[in-house]
């Protein structure tokens, strides 16, 4: 969906801005509210860019960066970190060749982290897109990683 | 085959993400296979509690509860149980010391202690099925309150009843209500709090995921109660699961008329919105959730004026969590005697605990609330993975503290816990064994926290930064004695001093430790050493 008709399918009023910015967000390719949405938003919303732009950097679901077509949330909160989620974040660093928040060369995927994804009794976890998967191993993640390759290639 | 099969799976987000859709596609299949579609129904539940186990299935009429199911086993669990009625006896579950076989659901000991109220349909009806809903008396509490009751009589059984908020605070919710129901203005809301960010606690999205109607019907009763037409209900954006059945519940709701115009043609007008997060801790704050609905920056605000005198777009507002809300309707239909039997002199009603960590069963537990942690641990949780001793368990996730092996007897109850210095929290209870260090736990917190800090107070945010280099320090052996007591005297101010909930609660896992593990924290400081092996050996 275009940006003009995300918009129009919301009333302009400011408690809107959230959902828009996720739609928006969502509908791109590369996972991101550029300069030209937040400009547009403000227009429509009649609210700010300054105001805007405070609201898509103080959340962390929000990018203002160009991101990957698939973004991985690895659960970093304790009971995690008590079941391993150090080993599973270190080897998705070392499966994708990124650090946490860079993007991979083919832009499939941006590595995130999440403060709790609430699923702690199949600790550790992470986050594909909408997609929770838990118990990892990195016998597991190599498989979850190939799926999503798979599924761009075939 | 005569009889029927109903086929409860659980669709929870953790048995999901399990694998639970990998199995269910394979059971599908297996039924086509067979030509069992018409014979089998498969109901897709809310989560059954019991997550560890997961992907779980119980079939019925037997009751026969299925464990770590792999896609591969659907075959077996359709020709032998389905077809031939012979239970597979490899997929059930096994009592840890005795092995023990155990095929009923009700005889596992993780279900027999529990006392479900909050969790009542979860794992038993497809949560978007308002039909089933109603089938487990879904909406007659609502039917009761507009016929017999006025809100006066709503607000006096919620007080009666005992019932105390189950976000954190533990604020009585009876009196929460009439305080929203005397302020004046024709313009009220409801507010529901699903912004359950508490590493640990998962109670709620389970609650959404599996018992949707529950929610909506009890914030329509408070919606009479208090008398306001608008309600909304804030889900962070973590919880897509949650949000596409409680979407899905309000549509169905609208359809029949429980929501909107003229409910039950009783003259009441409620209408529910969902709003979602965008990945902000802070917005579980009340004040900060409540600029969130109105698209801002989710940064709290001081307090007063409560929420009750001046809150969404600056009306009265009422604002309970989820917990508290599915409580309602069976306080209404069972009565406030009956809630208030359950409990503790000063804390009524059941507690949902979200056990994780190092504990054999994994998962959400209801249970009375003044059980003790031993019961929870050894009873319920199956006791520490081999055999593992038990250290300690944090409970109320960053905001909360530890209860150490020496008070394992303690009642889990508001008053009792607090004594031991931490608080109840939103429930969450993470087991640990000798094996964590709490320095390091602690560290993790704040780590948490300080991140989660959104700023807006010095306190919180130069506070928080300011303890975590002195713990940063003390974990790597570079500190001073010193140091200790500045940490102490850092994390007593900024309680003190911190704007809201996050910032005023955020030492408390570091002062909880330095409590009760007071000779760990000089084991580092002073011998460079650290007993459960964690410390030196990170290259951080």
């Amino acid at each position: 969906m275009d940006r003009e008709k995300i918009l129009k399918k919301y009333e302009p009023t400011r408690e809107n801005l959230l959902y828009i910015l996720h739609d928006i967000q969502n509908s791109k390719d590369e996972k991101y509210l550029s300069e030209d949405d937040l400009v547009a938003v403000s227009k429509y919303l009649k609210v700010s860019r300054s105001e805007v732009m405070g609201v898509a950097t103080f959340y962390t679901m929000f990018s203002v960066k160009k991101r990957g077509h698939h973004i991985v949330r690895v659960c970093v909160s304790p009971p995690c970190q008590l079941m391993g989620s150090d080993t599973v974040f270190n080897y998705l660093k070392k499966t994708l060749g990124v650090k946490e928040g860079e993007t991979t060369d083919d832009n499939m995927f941006t590595l995130e982290t999440s403060s709790c994804l609430g699923v702690c009794a199949v600790a550790p976890a992470m986050m594909v897109d909408d997609d929770m998967y838990g118990n990892l191993t990195p016998e597991k993640i190599d498989e979850i990683i190939t799926k999503y390759r798979e599924k761009k290639n075939g | 085959m005569a009889k029927i099969y109903n086929l409860l799976l659980c669709a929870g987000a953790s048995c999901i993400s399990s694998g639970g859709y990998s199995f269910r596609d394979k059971l599908v299949e297996e039924l086509k296979k067979h030509k069992l579609e018409g014979m089998v129904n498969i109901v897709e539940t809310g989560c059954v509690g019991i997550c560890e186990l997961g992907p779980v299935v119980i079939v019925y009429p037997d009751g026969v509860f299925y464990k770590k199911l792999k896609p591969e086993d659907a075959k077996d669990i359709v020709e032998e149980h389905l077809l031939k009625g012979r239970v597979v006896q490899r997929l059930l579950y096994k009592e840890k010391d005795s092995e023990k076989i155990v095929q009923q659901a009700t005889q596992i000991p993780f279900f027999q202690k529990q006392l479900k109220i909050v969790l009542r349909n979860c794992g038993i009806i497809d949560p978007e099925s308002l039909e089933e809903y109603i089938g487990k008396d879904g909406y007659s509490a609502l039917a009761k309150v507009l016929t017999e009751m006025s809100p006066e009589d709503v607000i006096k059984e919620i007080k009666d009843s005992g019932l105390r908020g189950r976000g954190g605070a533990g604020f009585p919710t009876g009196l929460k209500w009439e305080l929203v129901r005397n302020s004046k203005g024709d313009e009220k809301y409801v507010v529901c709090n699903a912004d359950e960010g508490d590493p640990g606690a998962f109670m709620d999205r389970s609650v959404l995921e599996g018992d949707p109607f529950s929610v909506i019907e009890a914030m329509t009763i408070a919606g009479y109660a208090v008398g306001a037409k608008q309600g909304y209900v804030y889900v962070r954006a973590e919880y897509p699961l949650a949000i596409k059945r409680l979407k899905s519940a309000i549509k169905k709701a609208y359809e029949e008329n429980l929501l909107g115009k003229n409910i039950f043609g009783k003259g009441l007008d409620f209408d529910l919105e969902i709003r979602v997060g965008a990945g902000a801790f802070v917005c579980g704050e009340e004040t900060a959730l409540m600029h969130s609905i109105e698209g801002q920056r989710g940064t709290p605000s001081p307090k007063p004026p409560f929420p009750a005198d001046k809150g969404l777009f600056g009306k009265p507002t009422l604002i309970n969590n989820v917990e508290t809300y599915a409580n309602i309707c069976q306080i209404i239909l069972k009565g406030s005697k009956w809630f208030s039997s359950i409990g503790t002199e000063k804390s009524k009603g059941t507690k949902v605990f979200a056990l994780a960590g190092e504990i054999n069963n994994t998962g959400l537990v209801e249970v009375p609330m003044g059980t003790t942690l031993r019961e929870m641990v050894y009873e319920i949780g199956g006791g520490l993975p081999n055999n593992k001793k038990f250290k300690a368990a944090q409970i109320g996730g960053p905001s909360g503290g530890c209860i150490p092996a020496e008070f394992i007897d303690t009642p889990l109850d508001y008053e009792s816990v607090k004594k031991l210095g931490t608080i109840i929290g939103s429930g969450g209870l993470i087991i640990m064994s000798e094996d964590t260090c709490m320095v390091d736990l602690a560290k993790y917190f704040l780590e948490f926290t300080q991140d989660e800090s959104c700023g807006k107070c010095p306190p919180c945010r130069i506070g928080t930064k300011k303890m975590l280099e002195i713990l940063d320090r003390i974990s790597k052996g570079r500190a001073k004695q010193e140091e200790l007591d500045l940490l102490i005297h850092l994390g007593e101010q900024i309680c003190k001093t911190s704007l809201c909930g996050l910032g005023q609660t955020a030492p408390n896992p570091v002062l909880s430790t330095i409590r009760y593990f007071k000779d760990e924290y000089l084991e580092h400081i002073n011998e460079k050493k650290c007993r459960a092996g964690i410390c030196f050996k990170k290259k951080k």
